[in-house]
């Protein structure tokens, strides 16, 4: 059983960005299990390497933790670099994101350019350095963590929303180029999730486990769909959300 | 660091506690707040009353702190981070030859609630308890993080192991794996007929994994009669386990009634053929037979239950008795019910277990089934026995008091340790556990 798992993913790499994220550990852990390699990227070196030992306890082929800041676009060619030296399939999960409150936002502005750097442009120029090597390769698969956030703007935290509404659209973009190589792109847009980002959040219903959503996102690798939304029923719930009318919508505070 | 103001529960939902609750999901972030604040930790909550809870002031919770740091597969040493649940320490490394020496009859417990407990399984009298097999803990106090040994710090590791988290937070430990032959359990279930059969039956076992269900509501001649379950680890083709399932909702009061249990209890000791029965099961089913069952403690219905766990000495057996006459007179007692005989092996000084016999029977929070309880620990403190604190909800200080005798030098560490009193929790409070005893002054001399 082990023999025949490791043999079907023997050649199945995956750089995960915002590897410190309770998702991203989830999902490591799921790949750990099925003996994949990880490049685990982030800014907190010392919480990847524990988290490069526990992948590796779980079976991990190999775990290692790498350097990558969203915002310092100096830091992904190196991480590229270290991929391009695994064998077979390369493959992306991108966990990074930040949301600062709305109110610290209003008190300051500037806030939105690290908000759309941690959320989409970061992200979007790295998967643009990767794709050619996607491509070359003739397959792989990308994952890009988006939000129900972006689905709509809403009074409550519109920056982060339109910042994960860019990402998602550029998400699409690559699926578009990358179907053609081979590739594959996956679009997950989670509700509320019980992880770090949302552990002071009031108000958050559905909560799903972090768990969960490394799930989801693996059986959507597996039959290759396009958008998901996870739990799957937020797919109902922002149906609705995007069919008020804006002249309703604009006066209601959800 | 984000708080979450929680109502938080032991397993036994009896008892409740509001706090601020921080999550911390990596080290630093545990040393950061720990620096800023003492307070106590939790696991998964497993201990059944308010062992957990601080409802005096915040809290934290352990448990996406969860990470196997390193293993060295020469030694089967290996370090993890003190919220990793220990049943998943067992499924890692089985496989590879591996398994915790001591794993609880819940696989969901973390290595720090294993280790604040002092922990047993089902094989105590072979290996001893949990604590015995830590060689290294890392505990954060303040704005220090230190590495102890037994040898290097001996109060102060002998205070933490059993300590019920009073000197500080664990952080981290390494503990030493044992090796086993494979990733199977070979489990033989044997119908024991009443309560001296029980006895005979656990000096003639020669198997490393032993414990026995008792049906609690038996009487008269078959007062203590139930299966006993001997198991053996070994290797072969894994049968594989069930789905997990959840029980989804609060059951109602009657579920639990006198006369199902009754019915219940029958069919669960007719279930095992008279002649016994032998079958090969995952490593993790026999551990964590419960576990299969998801909230399965909502099946006690919105008011919870209590477990009442005690160990007696071996010479005590009468004391067992009249615990169960007890039990069964008050049609209190649930399905749950184990007896099992201990070896002397303990970590700490509040470890509980003692070379004895230890009987465990859940009560549904139902009116009556405190004071019962309490009946039952002055029955077994007057027995030379003590309760199990992981298990405990309505004991009284002055119950317990003089049960450990260690106590005293628990105390001193932890009053070391925690001068403040910052790592109190609702339970150390109900059974005064730090404060020195209530002996009455001497009236010698005048005031000094
Ligand atoms: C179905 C079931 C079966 C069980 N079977 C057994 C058994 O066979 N043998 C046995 O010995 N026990 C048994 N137990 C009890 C259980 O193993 C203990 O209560 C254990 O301590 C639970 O671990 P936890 O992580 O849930 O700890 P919690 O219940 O959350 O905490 C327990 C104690 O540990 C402290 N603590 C937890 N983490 C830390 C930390 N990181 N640093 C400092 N202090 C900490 C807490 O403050 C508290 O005092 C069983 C429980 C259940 C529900
Ligand atoms: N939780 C929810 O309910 C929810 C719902 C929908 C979508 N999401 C999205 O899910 C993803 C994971 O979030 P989470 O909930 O697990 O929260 P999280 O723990 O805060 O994870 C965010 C991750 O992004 C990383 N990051 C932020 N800025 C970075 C930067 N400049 N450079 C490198 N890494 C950076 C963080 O790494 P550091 O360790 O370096 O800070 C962290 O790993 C995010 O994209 C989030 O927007 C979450």
């Amino acid at each position: 059983m082990n023999q025949l798992q490791n043999q079907s993913s023997q050649l199945e790499t995956w750089i995960i960005l915002g590897a410190t994220s309770s998702m991203a550990r989830a999902l490591a852990r799921q790949l750990s299990m099925r003996g994949a390699s990880l490049l685990l990227c982030g800014r907190d070196f010392d919480d990847l390497r524990s988290t490069a030992a526990d992948c590796m306890a779980r079976g991990a082929h190999d775990a290692q933790a790498c350097a990558f800041d969203a915002r310092d676009t100096n830091s992904f060619a190196a991480i590229i670099d270290r991929a391009l030296t695994q064998e077979g399939m390369i493959n992306c999960a991108v966990f990074v994101g930040s949301m600062p409150s709305q109110d610290a936002i209003d008190a300051d502005p500037n806030l939105i350019h690290g908000t759309i750097q941690d959320n989409y442009t970061g992200p979007a120029t790295f998967l643009q350095m990767l794709a050619p090597e996607l491509e070359a390769r003739g397959g792989g698969t990308i994952v890009g963590v988006g939000s129900v956030a972006g689905d709509r703007g809403r009074i409550g935290n519109y920056v982060y929303g339109s910042a994960k509404a860019g990402f998602a659209t550029y998400l699409s973009g690559l699926r578009n180029r990358l179907t053609r190589a081979g590739g594959h792109v996956v679009t997950v847009k989670p509700g509320f999730v019980d992880t770090a980002m949302t552990w002071d959040v009031e108000g958050m219903f559905l909560v799903a486990a972090p768990e969960k959503v490394a799930s989801d996102i693996l059986n959507a690798v597996k039959k290759q769909k396009n958008v998901i939304y996870t739990p799957f029923f937020w797919r109902y719930i922002m149906l609705i959300i995007r069919n008020i009318p804006e002249f309703i919508f604009k006066k209601m505070s959800i | 660091m984000s708080w979450k103001t929680l109502e938080t529960t032991g397993w036994g939902r009896a008892h409740t506690a509001t706090g601020d609750v921080a999550r911390p999901e990596r080290a630093t972030q545990l040393k950061r707040l720990l620096a800023a604040a003492m307070m106590p930790a939790f696991g998964m909550r497993r201990s059944y009353g308010d062992a957990p809870l601080n409802s005096a002031g915040p809290s934290l919770d352990m448990t996406r702190l969860d990470r196997v740091l390193s293993f060295d597969s020469t030694t089967g040493v290996v370090h993890v981070e003190a919220g990793l649940p220990i049943g998943d320490l067992g499924r890692m490394f089985a496989a590879k030859g591996w398994i915790p020496p001591v794993m609880p009859g819940t696989g969901f417990a973390t290595i720090g609630g294993c280790i604040a407990n002092d922990v047993h399984g089902k094989n105590h009298h072979v290996v001893g308890s949990f604590g015995q097999h830590v060689i290294e803990i890392t505990l954060i106090q303040g704005d220090k993080s230190r590495k102890i040994t037994l040898k290097s710090a001996p109060n102060l590791f002998k205070a933490t192991v059993g300590g019920l988290g009073q000197t500080g937070v664990i952080a981290s430990a390494k503990l030493q794996l044992a090796p086993c032959k494979g990733d199977l359990m070979v489990l033989t279930e044997r119908r024991i007929d009443g309560l001296d059969d029980f006895f005979d039956a656990f000096d003639d076992s020669r198997s490393d994994y032993t414990v026995g269900w008792i049906d609690a509501t038996a009487k008269g001649a078959n007062l203590g009669r139930g299966v006993l379950e001997e198991s053996e680890i070994t290797s072969g083709i894994n049968p594989g386990s069930g789905k997990p399932k959840s029980v989804p909702f609060n059951a109602p009061a009657w579920a639990l009634s006198a006369p199902v249990v009754r019915i219940f209890n029958e069919l669960y000791f007719r279930r095992v053929p008279a002649s016994g029965r032998t079958s090969v099961k995952p490593i993790t089913d026999p551990f964590f037979p419960l576990d299969t069952i998801h909230n399965w403690n909502r099946l006690y219905g919105k008011a919870g239950f209590n477990q009442f766990q005690c160990v007696v000495p071996l010479d005590a057996t009468k004391c067992l008795r009249i615990m169960l006459e007890r039990i069964s007179a008050s049609g209190l007692a649930s399905p749950l019910a184990v007896l099992k005989k201990m070896g002397p092996g303990r970590g700490g000084y509040m470890s509980f277990p003692m070379e004895g016999y230890t009987l465990a029977v859940d009560f549904p929070n139902r009116s009556g089934a405190a004071y019962l309880i309490r009946d039952l620990t002055d029955l077994a403190k007057d027995a030379g026995g003590r309760i199990y604190f992981a298990k405990d909800g309505v004991a009284q200080a002055k119950q317990v008091e003089g049960m450990y005798p260690d106590q005293t030098a628990w105390q001193k560490a932890v009053a070391k340790a925690d001068p403040d009193g910052a790592l109190e929790t609702d339970l150390v409070r109900r059974l005064e556990l730090r404060s020195p005893p209530h002996t009455v002054t001497p009236a010698t001399g005048g005031n000094v």
